[in-house]
Order: C-alpha cells, then sequence, then structure tokens
C-alpha cells in the first residue's frame, strides 16, 4: 500500500498514477475488512475505487495522450514538499504513539441493521440531524447538477412556432 | 478475522483434525479458492458453447458439434488453441497497463462469484453485506475495461471503452435501486438471510406487481452491464473492430471474453437469488434432499441465462442516445417509484405469502 501511494505520486505517466491511486484506496478498504467493518469496506470499494477513480479515469481519457508524460517540477519544490511531508509524518507517528489504544476484546461485526437505526434515532448518540443535514445538501447538489446540465435553450421557444 | 468459510463441513473437520489450526485454515482457503476457479473455468467455457448452441438454434443452424459428445468439448479445445497462440501487442502501448487490464476484469469477477449462494452449505463468503458487496465488485470491473482501450492505443478501442465506461456508469444504479426495492422485503443484505425468507414464497410471488417490474428492470440493466446485445455498444463489430479488447490476443483476449461469461452468469446469478429463492425447490418438494439444492441453482440460473441469449438474438443494437435516454429517463424514474410502492406494500403487510 505504500508502496503504491509513494509511486502514485512518482510516476510519471498520469494514468499509472491513476491506477496505483487505486491500488492505495482498495488497500484501505482491504484493512477494514480485516477488521470487520464490512459496510465500511463496500463503502470504500464503491465511492472511492467504483466512483471517484472511475471519474478521474475517464478525465485522464479525455485530455491525455498515451505518450504525454508529466514534467518533473524543479528540485527547489520537491525539496520542499519532501520537507512537508516528512514534518506530517512525525507530527502524525507522534500522536499515534503518545495515545494509549485500548485492545478490543472480542471483535463484533457492525451489521447494517445496526448502522441504519443509529442513522435514524434520534436519543442521545444518534446521528438524525447530521443524516438530515447531509440529505438536503444532496438534494442541493442534485438540483444544481440538473440547472447545470440543462444548460440553456440553444433555439429560442418563438423561433419553433414560425 | 472470521470469515464465514463453510463450504461442506466433512472437509473443514477432515483438515482441521489432521492438522494444526492455523496450517488447516491457510490449506482450506487455498482448496476454496482452487475449487472457485475451476467453477469458473467450468462454467465459462460451458457457457460458451452454450451461446454458440443457442445462437445456432435461433438462426436455424446446427452449430459445433464434433467434438465431443454434442459438441461439448468445443470450447475446451478453443480454449487449449487460445493459450498455444502468439501475445501479439502494439510496439506503443503502455505495456504495463495494458499486461494489467485483464486481471481487474477477471478478479472482479471471481470475488463476485465468492458470494453466490450455491447451496445452503455450498457459499464460500457469507458476510452481512452480501448484496452490497457485490454492487461495490461490479463496478470495479469496468475499470479494466477503460484500461484495456486506453492502453491499446487504438481509436477503436477507445471508443469502445468510453462506451463501456458510460454504459456501465449509468446501469449501476439501476441494478442498486432494482435489488434494494427487494431489500425492503428481505430486510436484511446477508444472501444466506435473503434466502431464508424465501421459504414462505419466492420474493417474485412475495412482492407480486413491484417485484415483477424490479426483475424486469434488473435484467434489462443486467444485460446493459455485462455489455452484451442489445447493449453491445463497448463491442459493436460493425463499428469497432471489437471494442476494448480489439488489441488483445491469446489468453489475455481469453481472459476478457472468459470473464464476459461470467459476468452474465453472476447476473443471472443474482437474480435467481433475489427473486426466484436461489437453491430452494418450489413449494419445498425436496426439502429432505439438500444436495439437490445445487440442480435447482443451477437449474434456475442457466435458464436465465437463456432468457439473456435470447434477447441478444432476438433485439436489434441500440444507439448510444437510445441507451443512455433509456436508463436516465424511463428506468430510472420507474425505479424510484417502484421502490416506494413497493415501500408501502411492506408497510401495509399486502404481501403474499403461504
Amino acid at each position: 500500500m505504500i508502496v503504491s501511494a509513494i509511486a502514485s505520486v512518482a510516476s510519471r505517466k498520469m494514468l499509472r498514477s491513476v491506477i496505483y491511486l487505486l491500488f492505495v484506496l482498495s488497500g484501505i478498504a482491504g484493512i477494514f475488512f480485516l477488521v470487520d467493518y464490512n459496510f465500511l469496506a463496500a463503502i470504500q470499494l464503491t465511492v472511492y475505487a467504483g466512483g471517484i477513480i472511475v471519474l478521474v479515469i475517464f478525465s485522464v481519457l479525455l485530455v491525455h495522450h498515451i505518450e504525454m508524460k508529466l514534467e518533473v517540477s524543479k528540485f527547489i519544490n520537491r525539496l520542499l514538499t519532501a520537507i512537508a511531508c516528512l514534518i506530517g509524518i512525525i507530527i502524525f507517528v507522534t500522536i499515534i504513539y503518545s495515545y494509549d489504544f485500548k485492545v478490543a476484546e472480542n471483535s463484533t461485526t457492525t451489521t447494517t441493521a445496526e448502522i441504519g437505526m443509529g442513522l435514524l434515532s434520534y436519543e442521545a448518540g444518534g446521528f438524525i440531524l447530521p443524516f438530515e443535514v447531509i440529505s438536503v445538501l444532496l438534494l442541493a447538489v442534485m438540483v444544481g447538477a440538473i440547472v447545470i446540465a440543462k444548460g440553456k435553450m440553444l433555439i429560442p421557444k418563438s423561433d419553433e412556432s414560425i | 478475522m472470521n470469515i464465514p468459510l463453510n463450504i461442506t463441513k466433512t472437509i473443514h473437520d477432515w483438515l482441521f483434525s489432521i492438522m494444526p489450526e492455523g496450517a488447516a485454515s491457510i490449506v482450506e482457503m487455498f482448496i476454496i479458492a482452487l475449487v472457485y476457479l475451476g467453477i469458473f473455468t467450468v462454467i465459462g467455457l460451458f457457457l460458451v458453447f452454450l451461446e454458440r448452441r443457442v445462437s445456432a438454434w435461433f438462426q436455424l443452424r446446427i452449430g459445433p458439434n464434433r467434438v465431443g459428445y454434442q459438441g461439448i468439448l468445443q470450447s475446451l479445445a478453443d480454449a487449449l488453441k487460445l493459450l498455444s497462440k502468439e501475445l501479439t501487442g502494439t510496439v506503443k502501448a503502455d505495456k504495463f497497463l495494458y499486461n494489467l487490464a485483464p486481471y481487474f476484469v477477471i478478479i472482479s469477477a471471481l470475488m463476485a462469484l465468492a458470494v453466490i449462494p450455491f447451496t445452503k452449505e455450498f457459499h464460500a463468503f457469507d458476510i452481512n453485506i452480501g448484496i452490497f458487496f457485490l454492487i461495490a465488485i461490479s463496478s470495479i470491473g469496468v475499470i479494466g475495461i477503460l484500461l484495456g482501450g486506453w492502453s491499446s492505443n487504438n481509436k477503436f478501442a477507445l471508443i469502445g471503452a468510453m462506451r463501456s465506461g458510460v454504459q456501465t456508469i449509468s446501469y449501476e444504479l439501476s441494478i442498486g435501486l432494482s435489488l434494494l426495492t427487494m431489500i425492503l422485503i428481505t430486510g436484511s443484505l446477508q444472501l444466506s438471510e435473503i434466502v431464508e425468507v424465501q421459504k414462505n414464497g419466492w420474493l417474485i410471488v412475495q412482492g407480486h406487481i413491484p417485484a415483477i417490474i424490479a426483475f424486469m428492470i434488473f435484467m434489462i440493466s443486467g444485460t446493459a452491464e455485462t455489455n452484451r446485445a442489445p447493449f453491445d455498444m463497448a463491442e459493436a463489430e460493425s463499428e469497432l473492430g471489437a471494442g476494448f479488447h480489439t488489441e488483445y490476443s491469446g489468453m489475455k483476449f481469453a481472459y476478457f471474453f472468459l470473464a464476459e461469461f461470467i459476468n452474465m452468469f453472476i447476473i443471472a446469478a443474482i437474480a435467481a437469488t433475489v427473486f426466484f429463492g436461489a437453491w430452494l425447490s418450489p413449494f419445498g418438494i425436496t426439502e429432505s434432499l439438500p444436495w439437490l439444492g445445487i440442480f435447482w441453482f443451477l437449474g434456475k440460473t442457466l435458464s436465465l441465462v437463456f432468457l439473456m441469449m435470447w434477447f441478444r438474438w432476438t433485439f436489434p443494437r441500440l444507439r448510444v442516445d437510445q441507451l443512455l435516454t433509456l436508463e436516465w429517463k424511463y428506468l430510472l424514474p420507474i425505479n424510484l417509484v417502484n421502490i416506494i410502492i413497493m415501500a408501502l406494500i411492506v408497510w401495509l403487510n399486502l404481501t403474499i405469502t403461504f
């Protein structure tokens, strides 16, 4: 996973780096499977591997030719990126190791029924409010997409009657 | 991680009695993988043969009947021929992606095969998100097609891949929604539980009108998702050569070809599981003989496969715009209304149960 993560950044062919990214995302889905979060794993596969990667591939297909290569950026830029990444990793690792994680005694699989009840419960620990907010957001996005896709009418209505 | 690997209890117990636990489970996984690979090839080859015989039957020909009894070994001979063929490729292709593409298609087909309940025991991976997992996996197969089309560096292949991508992405919605309609009755995504529910009548009977509508939508969009005629825009022979696998030859071509037939089998198997009760016999007539389940399952699945072949040799090919109009302007709204009707029926207890 880490190898393909590095490869996805380092590869100079655009579609190849997309495929390495796909490997990374599938690897994350695999980790979710290993810790028995089946639902989350399937979501990861559908949304990221199935949805986002396919969209990215589509846009690469439209704009990119097979013989083109990405240009290599300047040395100073690469150095700065490397330093920034290193700082990020250091912060991340120190946080993980400073927190005292509790080992779960027995693994339980979260079923989809439990997730559904959790989403709809309005008691303490329920997720009804975020759920509603997200559905309103989704509705707004869908309406927006339709409006954009509809566009302007090419021929005005009055011309048709003539 | 506890994978419920429950293929035939006796082999499981026997393995664990002669080996330590860790080794036994690894050996068991290997055996299961081999068994499924075997099933994969046998079903694929058999369906290729069946397709040729059915098409011949529809066109008043005889079809392959020389190799073996009634030509049953014909596709095996073809596979051996393809194995021995030279692998040609284009010089300017992106070699890495070009070689990778067939495996995407074949692995996603193989993974989907693992969750299908052949009988009560013969069911390798019974997770509680069964159907959702199937939908998730089927969305990965299209990446292989897109990659294969792009990395061949060939205009026809690229056009075929783009068409295939458009088609698969739009028809996935219909597949998901029509299955969701049936989930409303079962109340579970786990395939074994969906089968259990159908002991009181198959779901297509339980859900009567909306279930039949959902079944029709599922078969239409399933045919479209597997890129078969009348929706075979991706490999329309008269326009695009062979579509996305124009540049592939030998065994790599065979992978695409096999995966296509396996996908057809998977769509038929999902339909048989969700609508027709998988390994359950009609009215429970063979309930005392559980090993007959495989017979019922294959019978139902193969008759649905025959239905899809019937589509192929009956309907003319659609244009791209007709294809997209059918999905977005007809199937999707019908589907959404259908879900509401089904919810009402389940809520008011209007389902038919025996």
